[in-house]
């Protein structure tokens, strides 16, 4: 028995003792309930994120909330962690009991989920450049300027209202974080978002600068599945102990986020026994799905052409720099032949996410490439390492008696390349090259992390406002079908032009 | 007057030694067979003179050009002296028989596309297959697809034609064909050397046969004498 687990290798132990590890959390969670609650660490300071100190541990107001909600159910609570802008749909489905993560009343909110009374009252803040700070005053005076602000957030809202009225060009982002880091690069001309957010923004980006009055006002919540009124009720009614006795009070004390906003609202929320408030945006969760449809569809057919943009465009580069690495690991010196092998195993061999973050915000501090360019040339060279690998293949395959024959009758090399070798290796070539270009196609969705708006960003976007994914993404489907099947049609006819010649 | 002069090569594949002081000429005009069983190093000659595989001792004159041992070629102008049609073609696939034809003379020797497609079209027309221009090569039967080679090979109006196992994908009729086809070429003034077993063939058209046997010349003489 001894000789056996000697002999087991470490990595099986590890994976082992992990497994049991996570099969036995189940039994623990039975012996004591929990509250699982939901929110996005990567947010941030001060809603929930990592404790610097402890990693393991979270740390912020909303942690806190969580702690003062769970503690007065008897439960303990259990942090799930949801992307910002999933909070909602995850919410609905039920993977946790209540959503605390900076969450926005909204009457779409109110629709869809069970939403708890507000514990916090924010206001909408236009954050510009210090030397910006007089001529940027409102959104009125940012015409055809790029504002960023947070995705599925009011201030997005916000923004896409102004965009009819005022002429500003709404830019989403996937964090609260990189909002500022551009504004301040130039990238964007002003933020739009939630006081909280804007002071952090300021004091970590140096030269910007809040403008006052704000915008507008919101609150945050706490969102539950719609069926599960019980329970928030039972959160309801702790919210409002915590408000009458002064416990959450303290929690934003302890945040530097008390002032003399919250007791006004605490004295509206106590006085009634269900929230009035006023929706600062309609949105889109009154229409009906077909309605609302109706509304998306230019905006889907806007994104549709992004997309087919950003893969055509990103698929030529990667055409003919795949051709260059191709050429120059057949024909080039032994170094340059090394060289490029390393770039395509780097290429390859690392997600085509982190290169778009290192391009558009590794690089930013260097140079600043818009978003559109950032999202080409990633794409471009990511797909350029596998086209490189497939053109080697190819010219690799052409027979050596097409070689032969045409040195013998005297072309050169780069004549046999160009009229002999390249043409036959682009017709081995083909095939892969139209699934290349198909996956290209779909992993340009990829490209909204970097704030540029296509296909499945735009569709995500649709469907956070009307509450529902499903014609969304049948249509968002349907739309990558379009564009996808005729390519594979023509491929299949110039395939059958070289076979009859 | 000499046009193909070939002095004591020697050529290696990997371990094996498959010419071992190889020397004979020929003249212009001369229709020159290799003979020998498989193995005995015809094509690896072939190849040596068409400057595909280098030598390792020894020297190869073609026309004003000289092939050496451990000195890079400069191809193109070799290839204007000899040219090569291989045992199984080797046609550009990509292409159709007119191209294939005149692909080297626009881009070898810069002649203007129309001519070189003219000259061509009569090439074709010379070898019996005219109307098969603008095939692509895998809709060409065998004899076809060599006689498309032939005239790719003479397109570029070479001094030295050198033909592998010319016979091997044709029919009894067909070969009287080729070899009324071979003389005519010669009797224009081009050196043609094919390298075959086909003893009948050699004796229809051949001036002088060479026996090669384990890379060496065995036998030299009339066909009359094989």
């Amino acid at each position: 028995m001894d000789r056996d687990l000697a002999s087991f290798p470490p990595v099986l132990i590890v994976v082992a003792v992990t497994v049991t590890a996570l099969l036995a959390s189940p039994a623990r969670a039975q012996s004591e309930p929990e509250l699982r609650w939901g929110g996005d660490a990567e947010g941030g300071a001060p809603f929930v994120e990592a404790d610097p100190q402890d990693p393991a541990r979270l740390i912020g107001f909303d942690v806190e909330v969580a702690e003062l909600l769970a503690r007065g159910l008897s439960q303990s609570p259990r942090f799930v962690q949801v992307p910002f802008t999933s909070l909602e749909a995850s919410a609905a489905r039920g993977d946790f009991d209540i959503g605390l993560s900076g969450i926005e009343d909204s009457p779409a909110r109110r629709v869809r989920l069970a939403v708890t009374v507000p514990y916090y009252e924010f206001r909408e803040i236009l954050t510009v450049r210090e030397t910006d700070r007089a001529r940027f005053r409102t959104l009125a005076d940012l015409r055809e300027r790029r504002v960023a602000t947070l995705a599925a957030t009011l201030a997005y809202d916000m923004l896409v209202a102004a965009q009819a009225t005022d002429g500003i060009i709404p830019v989403t982002y996937e964090d609260d974080v990189h909002p500022y880091s551009d504004l301040a690069l130039g990238r964007v001309d002003a933020v739009v978002l939630d006081y909280v957010l804007a002071e952090r923004g300021v004091s970590r980006n140096p030269g910007l600068a809040n403008q006052e009055p704000s915008l507008g006002v919101g609150h945050y919540v706490g969102v539950l599945a719609p069926g599960n009124s019980e329970l928030r009720d039972r959160v309801d009614e702790l919210l409002r102990q915590a408000m009458r006795d002064g416990r959450l009070e303290a929690i934003f004390r302890r945040w530097g986020m008390w002032n003399e906003d919250q007791p006004r609202l605490y004295a509206r929320v106590l006085a009634s026994s269900a929230t009035e408030m006023v929706p600062a945006s309609a949105g889109a969760a009154g229409l009906d799905v077909w309605e609302a449809t109706r509304r998306y569809a230019p905006s889907l057919v806007r994104a549709a052409v992004i997309t087919l943009v950003i893969s055509c465009v990103a698929m030529a580069l990667a055409v003919v720099v795949g051709a260059l690495i191709a050429s120059g690991r057949v024909y080039g010196p032994r170094p340059l032949q090394s060289l490029l092998t390393a770039y395509v195993e780097v290429i390859r061999g690392t997600p085509l996410l982190l290169q778009l973050f290192v391009l558009y915000f590794g690089l930013a501090e260097v140079v600043q490439l818009p978003a559109f360019l950032a999202a080409l040339i990633g794409l471009g060279l990511n797909y350029s390492a596998y086209e490189s690998e497939i053109y080697r293949g190819a010219l690799e395959a052409v027979p050596q008696g097409q070689l032969d024959s045409a040195r013998t009758l005297g072309l050169t090399g780069p004549q046999t390349l160009v009229l002999v070798r390249g043409p036959q290796a682009f017709r081995l070539a083909l095939a892969p090259m139209t699934n290349d270009f198909v996956a290209l196609l779909k992993d340009s969705s990829l490209v909204s992390v970097i704030t540029v708006v296509e296909l499945t960003k735009q569709t995500s976007i649709f469907a956070a406002n009307i509450g529902t994914w499903l014609v969304p993404g049948a249509l968002c489907a349907a739309m990558y079908l379009v564009m996808s099947l005729p390519l594979a049609r023509l491929a299949r006819r110039i395939e059958k032009g070289w076979r009859r010649g | 007057m000499i046009t193909l002069d070939v002095r004591d090569v020697t050529m290696e594949r990997g371990a094996r030694i498959v010419l071992r002081g190889v020397t004979f000429s020929a003249n212009r005009g001369e229709l020159l067979a290799l003979i020998g069983m498989s193995g005995t190093g015809k094509t690896s000659l072939l190849r040596a003179i068409s400057g595909l595989d280098p030598i390792k001792t020894g020297e190869i004159r073609v026309g004003d050009v000289e092939i050496r041992a451990g000195r890079t070629l400069r191809l193109p102008e070799l290839h204007r002296s000899v040219s090569m049609v291989f045992q199984f073609h080797h046609l550009f696939s990509h292409m159709s028989a007119l191209q294939n034809v005149w692909l080297a003379p626009v881009h070898v020797l810069r002649q203007p596309r129309s001519a070189a497609e003219g000259r061509a079209r009569e090439l074709l027309e010379m070898l019996g297959v005219g109307s098969r221009a603008d095939a692509m090569p895998h809709e060409l039967s065998g004899g076809e697809a060599q006689r498309v080679a032939i005239a790719r090979a003479l397109a570029v109006e070479p001094g030295v034609l050198l033909m592998d196992e010319p016979t091997a994908s044709l029919d009894r009729a067909r070969r009287g064909d080729l070899a009324a086809t071979l003389l005519q070429v010669a009797a224009q003034g081009c050196t043609v050397v094919i390298a075959t077993h086909d003893t009948e063939f050699v004796g229809a058209c051949a001036h002088r046969v060479m026996m090669l046997n384990d890379g060496r010349i065995a036998r030299e003489g009339k066909p009359a004498e094989f």
